[in-house]
C-alpha cells in the first residue's frame, strides 16, 4: 500500500507531478521556495483538496478516503505547532490516538501507544510539562511522538529540522532513517546535505514540476542544482558546498 | 483525563450547588427556607417568585456564556475571543433596540430574531463551497459587530429620552425574574446544546491546536467548526435575548479555569459550565444586595469581581506558565 501520483497538480504551486512511492524508506523532497514542496506534501496528507490529476493511496484517491481510516495509515507533521493553550506534552502526544478513539476516555491501549512513542522519541522526561515551555527540539520530538501514536505506515514531515540545532537535526534524521526501515518517511527539506546523507531517494521539485527523482547522489548533481537553485555546488565526497 | 480532572469536576459541581442554594436566601429582606417551603407569606413569594427564577436564570446564562467562551476561544484559537466576538449578541442587541424604538413590548423576541439573522448572515458569508475557516468566521463576526454597533448608535441618536434610557439599560445587561415556563425551555436548550458540545470535547482539543492538526488526525474540521459556531451562537443568542449582553463571564471564567486546570476540554468545558453558572449567581446576588434596594448592573459586577481575581491569578501563575 502506498502512493501513486499521476499528473498531480493544484490550483497554485504544483503542476503535473507523477511518481510512485515505495512502502518504506526515507524520501526527501527538495527544491527552491515556491517549488510546490509543501503543497505536494499537503496533498499526500489529504489536507489540500481538491487537487488536479490523480493521487491514490492504496489504490484509492486520497480525497475519497474516509478521514479517520486515512489517519490510521498516514500521519502528517506540520512545520511547527504554535499553541495558544496550556496542553501538556503528553496531552499533545495522546491527540494522535484520535483516529482510534471511540469515546471520551483514553483506553489502556492509547496509553501504551503514547508510552511507546514517547520512549522512541525520548520525550518521557517532560511529559507533564506545558508544551509551550519546551524548546524547539523538544517540541519537534513531541509532535513526532504524537504522529507515531497513530501507528502510521507513512510519516509526512514538513521541514522537520528547521528549528533545530545541528546536533538535534542529526539525531532527528537518524531516528527518521531508523523508522524508515519499516515505514515510508517523506520529509520536505531545504538542507541538501541532509538529503544526501540520510535519504534513500530524493525528489527535486522546480516550478511545480518534478525536476529530478532518484538516488540522492544522482539527483543532487552540480548540473541540476545549478539549473534548479541557481547556485554553484561542489561535491566533497558525500557532502557539498555551494556558492552563488 | 487526569485523575485531578474528576476531582475538579466534583468540586465545581459542589461549588455550584452550594452557591445555588445560598443565593436565593440572600437579599434585602430576610427570609427563611422553612417558611418559604411551608407556603408562609411573604417568604414563599419572595423565595419562589422573586429570587429563585432569577438565580436559575443567572445559572443558565452564566453556564452558557462561559461554555461558549471556552468554545469560541478554542475554535478561533484566539485567547481574546468571547461569546460576543462572532456577532450574534450584537444582532440580538440591534433587534432589541429596534423593538424599543418602535415601541414593541416583545424585546426578547425581537432580539432573538436579530440574533438568528446575524447567525445566518455570518454562516452565509463564511462558508464558501464546502470550506469554512475559523479566520473568515472571526473577521465576518467582528465586522458584523461593528455594523451592529453603528446601527445601534444611529437608532440611539434618533430615540426619544425615555427610549434612550431603555436602550442604555438594555445594553448594560441585567437579570430579572422570568416566568418558570421561559426558564424551562431555556434550561432544555442550554442543557441539550451544552451536553452536545461537551460530547465533542476530544475533538475540540485537536481543533484548539490547528485545523490541519485536527484534519490529519481524522477530525472533520469544517463540520466541527460550523457546529461549534451554531451551538455557541444559539446559546449566546438565547441568553442575550433574556438578559442583554453581560460581559466578562465568557472571557474570564474560561481563562481562570485554563490557568488552574490546563487545556483539556473534557475537564475544561464541564467545569466552565458549572463555575460560570456559579460565578454569575454570585455576581447577581451581590448586584442586588450590596447597595440594596438599588441594584448595580450585573455586568459592572462581573468585571469588578472577576477582573481583580483574574489579575491575581495571572500574576501568581505567570512564572510557572512561562507567559
Amino acid at each position: 500500500m502506498s502512493f501513486v501520483a499521476k499528473q498531480l497538480g493544484f490550483a497554485y504551486g504544483l503542476h503535473d507531478a507523477s511518481f510512485e512511492l515505495p512502502q518504506n524508506g526515507l524520501i526527501t523532497i527538495a527544491g527552491p521556495n515556491g517549488a510546490g514542496k509543501s503543497t505536494l506534501l499537503g496533498i499526500l496528507a489529504g489536507l489540500r483538496s481538491p487537487y488536479l490529476g490523480s493521487c491514490t493511496y492504496g489504490g484509492r484517491e486520497v480525497r475519497h478516503w474516509p478521514r479517520r481510516d486515512f489517519a490510521r495509515s498516514v500521519a502528517f507533521l506540520p512545520q511547527s505547532v504554535r499553541l495558544e493553550f496550556p496542553f501538556t506534552a503528553e496531552e499533545v502526544v495522546l491527540m494522535g490516538r484520535t483516529p482510534y478513539a471511540s469515546g471520551w476516555f483514553q483506553t489502556p491501549e492509547d496509553r501504551a501507544a503514547a508510552e511507546d512513542a514517547m520512549t522512541t522519541t525520548d520525550t518521557l522526561a517532560f511529559r507533564a510539562r506545558d508544551f509551550r515551555t519546551l524548546s524547539g527540539g523538544e517540541r519537534q520530538r513531541v509532535i513526532l511522538a504524537s504522529a507515531l501514536t497513530q501507528r502510521p505506515r507513512v510519516l509526512l514531515l514538513d521541514e522537520p529540522a528547521t528549528h533545530l540545532d545541528l546536533r538535534h537535526q542529526l539525531s532527528l534524521y537518524r531516528l527518521l532513517s531508523e523508522l524508515a526501515k519499516t515505514l515510508l518517511v517523506v520529509a520536505v527539506t531545504h538542507d541538501l546535505n541532509i538529503a544526501l546523507q540520510f535519504s534513500d531517494r530524493v525528489m527535486l521539485l522546480a516550478d511545480g514540476r518534478v525536476a529530478g527523482d532518484g538516488a540522492p547522489t544522482e539527483v543532487l548533481n552540480p548540473g541540476l542544482i545549478a539549473r534548479v537553485f541557481g547556485v554553484q555546488a561542489t561535491m566533497h565526497g558525500s557532502w557539498m558546498t555551494y556558492e552563488a | 483525563m487526569k485523575p485531578s480532572g474528576t476531582r475538579s469536576l466534583l468540586l465545581s459541581a459542589l461549588v455550584l450547588v452550594v452557591v445555588a442554594i445560598a443565593a436565593p436566601l440572600a437579599g434585602s429582606s430576610h427570609i427563611e427556607l422553612g417558611r418559604a417551603f411551608a407556603g408562609v407569606s411573604p417568604d414563599h413569594e419572595i423565595f419562589f417568585y422573586a429570587r429563585l427564577p432569577r438565580v436559575i436564570l443567572a445559572l443558565l446564562a452564566g453556564s452558557a456564556l462561559s461554555l461558549t467562551g471556552v468554545l469560541f476561544q478554542c475554535m478561533l484559537r484566539d485567547p481574546l475571543a468571547e461569546p460576543y466576538t462572532l456577532g450574534v449578541s450584537s444582532g440580538a442587541s440591534v433587534g432589541a433596540v429596534i423593538a424599543i424604538c418602535l415601541g414593541f413590548r416583545a424585546t426578547g423576541l425581537a432580539s432573538l430574531a436579530g440574533a438568528a439573522l446575524v447567525l445566518l448572515m455570518v454562516l452565509g458569508m463564511a462558508v464558501e463551497g464546502r470550506r469554512l475557516s475559523s479566520f473568515t468566521l472571526l473577521l465576518t463576526g467582528v465586522t458584523m459587530n461593528s455594523m451592529a454597533f453603528a446601527v445601534i448608535l444611529f437608532l440611539h441618536n434618533l430615540a426619544s429620552f425615555s427610549q434612550s434610557f431603555a436602550i442604555s439599560r438594555w445594553l448594560m445587561g441585567g437579570l430579572e425574574s422570568v416566568e418558570y415556563s421561559t426558564l424551562a425551555w431555556l434550561a432544555g436548550v442550554v442543557l441539550g446544546i451544552s451536553a452536545l458540545v461537551m460530547l465533542w470535547a476530544p475533538q475540540w482539543n485537536l481543533l484548539a491546536v490547528g485545523d490541519d492538526w485536527a484534519a490529519s488526525r481524522g477530525v472533520s474540521t469544517v463540520r466541527l467548526t460550523a457546529m461549534g459556531y451554531v451551538a455557541g451562537s444559539v446559546l449566546t443568542g438565547l441568553v442575550t435575548a433574556l438578559t442583554g449582553p453581560i460581559g466578562f463571564v465568557g472571557l474570564i471564567v474560561p481563562h481562570a479555569l485554563r490557568l488552574k486546570l490546563g487545556a483539556d476540554h473534557r475537564v475544561l468545558l464541564p467545569c466552565a459550565f458549572l463555575l460560570g453558572g456559579a460565578f454569575l449567581i454570585v455576581c447577581d446576588t451581590l448586584s442586588r444586595t450590596v447597595i440594596a434596594p438599588t441594584e448595580i448592573p450585573v455586568g459592572v459586577l462581573t468585571a469588578l469581581c472577576g477582573g481583580p481575581f483574574f489579575l491575581w491569578l495571572l500574576k501568581s501563575k505567570r512564572r510557572s506558565l512561562w507567559l
